[in-house]
C-alpha cells in the first residue's frame, strides 16, 4: 500500500487530468470550413459565439513563450521572462523601501506605547485605501511612471509590515527584557540581541503578507502605467481579445507569487523557535 | 490632398508652373498621372511603384526642389525655353551639362544640413493602440523617423489620461492625443494647464458608431433612451459627435441615456459583456466587434461629420522652444508618413506593419478591412468606402473652434471663450502650412472654412452664436 503522500498526489494529478480533459472536450472549435463566402473570410469564420481557449492551446503558447523566454522584439513586444524580470524587480523594490521604513517604525511604535497611540490614527486611516488609488496623485508628484508603480508597491506593502512589527515587538516576553536589564544592555543592544529574534517570526509573516499583496497590485498597477512588466502582458493580450494567452499569463502570475511567498516561508521556517 | 511631388525639371514634357497631379487640360493631355484612380483597391504592382518612387520619399521630393530651384534659375525661369531646350538635347545631357558647371549634389548636401543640427536625436513618443495612431506607429517599422536622424522608442499607452500625464510629467517627448486635449490641456481643463501645441491632425474620419447586436432592428436613434455608450476619453471627438448626432436625433446626451468613459481596448469586451449597448471608439475595435460578432457597424463617423479631425500629433510648447530643430524634424516625419499613409495604394503595407505584438497587436485582417475601406458591416454585408479612414495633417484652426463650441455647448468649459485666439494659440496652421509647402504637400491657403455637420453649415466667424443655436445643450 502506497503511502498518503503518494496516493494524494496521484488523485490530485487525476483531478487535474480530469478537468482538463473535460475543458478540452468542451471547447473543441468547429472544423475549419472552407469554400467560406468573402463576407465570412472578413467576419474571420462562421463561427457563432467566441469561445474560451481549449487548455491544449495554452500549452501550445507556454511551450512557445517558454521556449524563449527572454526575446526583446523592441519596446511593445517583450518575452514573458523579461516582462515578469520588469515585475519582479518592481516589486522587490518597493518592498525593500517599505521595510526600510516599516521595521525602524514598527520597533519603535512596538516599543513606545506613547508613539503608539500618537500614531495609530494615521495608520488606521492610510491602511484600508486601495493602493491603486494613489496612483494618479503618485504620477504627477513623482513624474515618473515607472518610480509611481514602485511607490504604490511601497505604500501597500509597508502597512502589514509595520502592524506586525509593531505587534510582535510589543509582545516580548517582559522577563527577557528583564533578563536584558539586569545585564545593563543599552537599549539598542536590546532591541538586536532579544526583541528581534523574539519578534522575528511575526515579523515575518507580515513580510510574508505584503510580499502577496504586492504581487496582487503589480498587476493591476502595470495594467494602468503599460510599457512594461507582467501587468502590461496581460493588458496588451486583453487588447487583442486574446484569451489564450490571458491565461498563459494567469498561471505565470500564480507560479511566480507562490514562488515569492515559498522563499518567505522558509525564511520564517528558520526564524521560528520554541519557548 | 495628394502630394504636389515636384515635376522632373529635366523633362521638356512637364510643366513645372503646374503641380504633379494638377487636373487642368494641359497637363492631362501631357500624360501627367492626373487622374488615375489612387484610390481604387486594384492597382498594379507597377502602378503602385511608381506612384512610391514619384511621391513616397521626402528625401528624393527634397533633391527634387533643389535640382529644381537650380534649373529654373539657370533659364531665368522661364518655362518655356527650359521645356524646348530639355527637348532639343535630352534630359541626360542636360543634366550632366548643369552639374559641370553647378556642384548639385554639394548644393543637396547644403541644403540637407542647413535644417540645422538636433538638440536631441532620441525621443520618446507615446501611442494608444488605434488604427488613428498609423503614421505616428508606421513611421518607425517603415523608417520615417530614422531619415530624420532621429532614434524615437514609440511607447504604447494604456489610455488617454495616462498618455495625458505621462506627457505632462515629460516622460514623453511628443504624443497620440486627441484634437481636443491640447485645447483642453492649454486651458487647464480637465488637468493642470501647460501650454500644449498640436502642430499636426493624424487621421480624419475612421470612428463609426457600433451598436450590440441585440439591437439590430433598432437603427433610429429616436429608439435608444436609456442606452449606455461607451467613448474614449471625455476630451475626445467621439464624445461631441456622439452627443451631437444624439442630440440632433432629439436624445439629450445628459439625461436620456448614459455615455461613460472606457478606454477603447476594453469597448469590446464590455459590449460583449451587456455593459455597454454601443459604443462611439475608435477603430479597430469597430472592425474587432463585428470580427468578435459581438455588434455591428451603425454608423461611420465619415457621415456624420465628412473630414473630421480625430486624433493628433501633440507636444508641450516648451518641448518645441527648447528643441526647434528636433521638434522639426519629429514633425517633418509625421508630416511625410502621413501622407504615406493617406495613399491608398500603400495601406495594405501599413496593414501588415502595425498590426503586430510591437504596435497594434489586433489581426491583420481586421486592420486591413479598416484601412482600406472594404469590411463587412456585421449586417451581412460587405462594404466599400475607401475613405473610411484618411490622414491629413493640416490642423484647421477652424476644427478647434468648433470642438471648442462643443466643450462650451456640453458644459465642459463655462464663461466667454476666445475662440479664435485658442484654437490659433494651439493648432499652428500657420506655421505646419509652412513646413508642408517646403515638403512639396499642397497646403490650403486659408486656416479657416466651414464645415458641415449633419447638413447644418458650421461658420467658424460666428462661434458663440453657433454654441447658442442648438436646442439641446447646456448653455
Amino acid at each position: 500500500m502506497a503511502s498518503l503522500n503518494v496516493r494524494a498526489a496521484l488523485l490530485s494529478i487525476s483531478f487535474l487530468i480530469l478537468v482538463l480533459g473535460l475543458w478540452e472536450m468542451s471547447t473543441q472549435p468547429p472544423k475549419a470550413q472552407e469554400n467560406m463566402t468573402e463576407y465570412e473570410m472578413l467576419m474571420g469564420g462562421v463561427e457563432q459565439e467566441s469561445r474560451v481557449p481549449p487548455p491544449s492551446a495554452v500549452f501550445k503558447l507556454a511551450w512557445e513563450e517558454l521556449s524563449d523566454p527572454f526575446y526583446d522584439a523592441g519596446p511593445n513586444d517583450k518575452g514573458i521572462g523579461i516582462q515578469l524580470a520588469y515585475s519582479v524587480s518592481r516589486v522587490l523594490a518597493g518592498f525593500v523601501a517599505a521595510m526600510a521604513i516599516a521595521l525602524p517604525v514598527g520597533f519603535l511604535i512596538g516599543m513606545s506605547p506613547l508613539m503608539y497611540k500618537a500614531l495609530n490614527p494615521y495608520i488606521q486611516l492610510l491602511r484600508p485605501i486601495s493602493p491603486l488609488a494613489w496612483m494618479p496623485l503618485a504620477l504627477f508628484i513623482i513624474q515618473d511612471s515607472n518610480a509611481s508603480a514602485i511607490f504604490v508597491i511601497f505604500i501597500c506593502s509597508i502597512w502589514p509590515m509595520l502592524l506586525n512589527t509593531a505587534f510582535g515587538v510589543a509582545n516580548v516576553r517582559q522577563d527577557w527584557i528583564n533578563v536584558a536589564r539586569t545585564h545593563e544592555l543599552s537599549n539598542v543592544r536590546t532591541a538586536l540581541t532579544v526583541i528581534l529574534p523574539a519578534a522575528a517570526p511575526t515579523i515575518l509573516t507580515g513580510m510574508r503578507i505584503s510580499i502577496g499583496i504586492a504581487w496582487l497590485v503589480i498587476v493591476a498597477a502595470e495594467m494602468l502605467v503599460g510599457g512594461t512588466g507582467i501587468g502590461y502582458y496581460v493588458w496588451n493580450e486583453w487588447n487583442n481579445l486574446d484569451l489564450t494567452a490571458v491565461i498563459f499569463s494567469i498561471v505565470m502570475i500564480g507560479i511566480v507569487g507562490m514562488i515569492l511567498d515559498l522563499v518567505l516561508s522558509k525564511a520564517q521556517k528558520l526564524a521560528e523557535y520554541t519557548e | 490632398m495628394t502630394i504636389k511631388s515636384l515635376g522632373n525639371p529635366f523633362d521638356g514634357d512637364r510643366a513645372l508652373t503646374h503641380s504633379k497631379q494638377c487636373g487642368c487640360t494641359e497637363c492631362k493631355s501631357t500624360g501627367a498621372r492626373a487622374d488615375v484612380d489612387v484610390r481604387s483597391p486594384i492597382l498594379t504592382d507597377r502602378a503602385q511603384q511608381d506612384l512610391v518612387a514619384d511621391g513616397g520619399d521626402s528625401e528624393a521630393m527634397l533633391d527634387r526642389a533643389i535640382e529644381s530651384a537650380v534649373v529654373r534659375s539657370v533659364f531665368g525661369h522661364n518655362d518655356h525655353s527650359r521645356r524646348s531646350f530639355m527637348k532639343m538635347i535630352g534630359a541626360g545631357s542636360a543634366a550632366a551639362l548643369i552639374a559641370s558647371v553647378f556642384p548639385m549634389e554639394k548644393a543637396k548636401a547644403a541644403v540637407k544640413e542647413s535644417m540645422g543640427k538636433l538638440e536631441k536625436s532620441r525621443l520618446n513618443v507615446g501611442f494608444v493602440p488605434i488604427t488613428c495612431a498609423t503614421p505616428i506607429i508606421m513611421a518607425s517599422p517603415l523608417g520615417f523617423y530614422e531619415k530624420y536622424g532621429l532614434d524615437v522608442t514609440i511607447t504604447k499607452t494604456a489610455g488617454w489620461a495616462v498618455a495625458r500625464d505621462k506627457s505632462l510629467a515629460g516622460e514623453y517627448d511628443a504624443s497620440h492625443m486627441l484634437t481636443p486635449m491640447p485645447l483642453a490641456i492649454s486651458m487647464g481643463v480637465g488637468s493642470t494647464p501647460e501650454p500644449y501645441i498640436m502642430p499636426a491632425v493624424e487621421n480624419i474620419n475612421g470612428q463609426a458608431i457600433v451598436l450590440h447586436n441585440d439591437h439590430k432592428d433598432k437603427r433610429d436613434p429616436k429608439q435608444w433612451k436609456g442606452f449606455k455608450f461607451g467613448v474614449p476619453f471625455e476630451y475626445s471627438m467621439h464624445n461631441f459627435l456622439l452627443r451631437y448626432y444624439l442630440a440632433e436625433n432629439g436624445i439629450d446626451p445628459d439625461k436620456d441615456v448614459q455615455i461613460r468613459v472606457v478606454p477603447p481596448p476594453e469597448m469590446v469586451a464590455n459590449l460583449r459583456a451587456g455593459n455597454l449597448d454601443g459604443y462611439l471608439s475608435p477603430d479597430p475595435f469597430n472592425q474587432r466587434a463585428v470580427w468578435e460578432k459581438v455588434g455591428f457597424i451603425h454608423l461611420l463617423t465619415k457621415d456624420i461629420w465628412e473630414g473630421h479631425p480625430c486624433c493628433a500629433f501633440a507636444c508641450s510648447q516648451k518641448f518645441a522652444t527648447q528643441n526647434p530643430n528636433t521638434y522639426g524634424a519629429l514633425l517633418r516625419s509625421i508630416l511625410d508618413a502621413t501622407q504615406y499613409s493617406n495613399n491608398h495604394d500603400n495601406r495594405k503595407e501599413i496593414a501588415a506593419a502595425i498590426a503586430p505584438k510591437n504596435y497594434l497587436n489586433q489581426p491583420v485582417q481586421v486592420i486591413e478591412q479598416v484601412l482600406t475601406g472594404y469590411y463587412a458591416d456585421g449586417l451581412g454585408e460587405i462594404k466599400n468606402v475607401p475613405n473610411r479612414i484618411d490622414f491629413d495633417p493640416f490642423p484647421w484652426h477652424s476644427m478647434g473652434v468648433w470642438i471648442l463650441t462643443q466643450m462650451k455647448r456640453w458644459g465642459y468649459v463655462e464663461g466667454d471663450l476666445d475662440y479664435k485666439g485658442i484654437a490659433e494659440q494651439v493648432y499652428l496652421a500657420g506655421e505646419t502650412g509652412k513646413i508642408m509647402a517646403d515638403m512639396g504637400i499642397s497646403v490650403p491657403d486659408k486656416t479657416y472654412k466651414n464645415h458641415v455637420i449633419m447638413g447644418k453649415t458650421f461658420d467658424p466667424d460666428k462661434a458663440e452664436e453657433y454654441t447658442r443655436s442648438f436646442t439641446i445643450g447646456r448653455v
